[in-house]
């Protein structure tokens, strides 16, 4: 099969391949651009660590072509970083809350909370347990995760109530 | 796990697309959100040419509520189904089912045309439909027809659609029953249901459907008529005469019968509690 020439924002930059179209999305990212913070873990679109986010959804790079991303705008974890390259807000919490033990669905988890936030700046616990649903941890440790959410949702309201 | 190469489409209004498919025949299928068919492809379980991706056509898109009927475009998604305050208020069963439906990520890019045009007797959205009485536009190049949900399921992933169709809108009528409930049990978040039920209520009538019981959705005009008149037992002896689960990863048969029969009861007491 011939490969096909695709164009899209990642990070915030314009980037450009040459790829068949059944390339998956997580390949594309990891083994063209060589952004490796998305994983892949299961690769039956259960486990979420390859989440990105893509036109502003939450989406799992593993059940995506490539060709179906042409012209989109992506995120991954590597985009949620601060100017000066330091940890963004729901990176630096979920490191001082421990919100990973062996860190593997990190980013996945990082990049589903960061548009779970967008969406929802004030959730209830309950609403980041269903909302992080697609994102397994196999260490199981939930609970920290989901305190370091909700701490991040208290920062960024802060944040934005301070640059109003 | 890679899929077999196949040509990538991506055309831009409907006419494109079914002259793709008029050219490729059984080598060409359309793709809506992928989330059914990119597992399968990557399993190598299905073999496809061309790839007829469907996100540039704008006449897919868009949901319309009016005062007696919904229309939705094939293309809704599951989250722009749940985000539609609008239609929400109007049909509240769409958005309470369309919530159990597999995880946030999947409910981002899988569409209502795709979960109920694929024919998979696991897929929540056919048995609602034929709840609902809805009606499936299918265009094709022949023009096109509508095809109600009740009559559009004829085997596990065999459909009234022809090939060289595709399901465009969803028509629902608002229904005059106030009381409704989705109910559905299933082993993890994700996965699809070891049962379902839909149920609406009120005002002397009455619809009851199942999920993944069959290798159809199952409808039964008998289980909506003893719900009609107040029958609990009797819509429950009529629904659970009408199912035909088989054995498969998710439990044997007279599990899955039991099952059925606690979330059916779950979802009468709930539609019925919400209609008074």
């Amino acid at each position: 099969m011939s490969k096909m020439h695709v164009k899209l924002k990642v990070n915030g930059q314009e980037v450009e391949g040459l790829a068949e179209p059944r390339t998956l999305l997580i390949h594309f990212l990891r083994e063209n651009l060589r952004i490796t913070g998305p994983h892949i873990g299961c690769e039956t679109s259960h486990c979420g660590a390859c989440t990105v986010d893509m036109n502003g959804k939450s989406v799992k790079s593993c059940t995506v072509f490539v060709a179906q991303a042409n012209g989109a705008d992506v995120t991954t974890v590597e985009g949620l970083v601060n100017a000066d390259g330091s940890l963004g807000v729901i990176q630096e919490m979920f490191r001082e809350h421990h919100g990973l033990q062996c860190g593997f669905c990190t980013p996945g988890m990082i990049t589903r909370a960061h548009r779970l936030l967008q969406e929802n700046p004030s959730p209830t616990e309950e609403e980041v347990r269903f909302g992080m649903a697609g994102n397994l941890c196999r260490c199981t440790g939930y609970q920290n995760i989901v305190k370091a959410i909700l701490a991040s949702a208290d920062l960024l309201k802060g944040q934005k109530e301070a640059a109003e | 796990m890679i899929p077999a190469g196949f040509e990538y489409h991506r055309p831009a209004d409907i006419r494109s697309a079914i002259s793709i498919l008029q050219e490729h025949g059984d080598a060409a299928r359309v793709i809506a959100g992928g989330h059914s068919l990119i597992p399968m492809m990557k399993l190598r379980m299905t073999d496809i040419g061309h790839l007829v991706d469907l996100q540039a056509i704008g006449e897919l898109k868009g949901v319309e509520v009016g005062a007696e009927k919904v229309t939705l475009g094939a293309m809704t998604t599951q989250a722009e189904l749940i985000g539609n305050a609008a239609l929400g208020a109007k049909i509240p069963l769409l958005r309470e089912a369309a919530l159990q439906i597999a995880d946030p990520q999947v409910r981002y890019v899988g569409t209502v045309g795709g979960n109920v045009a694929n024919g998979d007797p696991g897929n929540d959205m056919p048995g609602l439909m034929q709840c609902l009485d809805a009606t499936y536009t299918l265009v094709g190049p022949d023009g096109t027809r509508d095809v109600a949900a009740r009559d559009f399921y004829e085997a596990a992933y065999f459909t009234a659609r022809g090939d060289e169709e595709i399901l465009t809108r969803i028509t629902i009528p608002v229904p005059a029953m106030k009381g409704y409930a989705y109910e559905k049990q299933k082993r993890k978040i994700g996965d699809y249901a070891t049962a379902a039920a839909a149920v609406l209520v009120g005002g002397g009538k009455a619809s009851v459907a199942m999920t993944n019981l069959s290798d159809t959705p199952i409808w039964s005009e008998a289980a909506g008529a003893a719900l009609a008149k107040g029958d609990v037992e009797g819509c429950v002896a009529a629904a659970m005469g009408a199912i035909a689960p088989s054995e498969d990863m998710r439990g044997p048969i007279a599990f899955k019968k039991h099952v059925a029969e606690v979330i059916l009861r779950r979802a009468i007491a709930k539609a019925q509690e919400r209609a008074k």
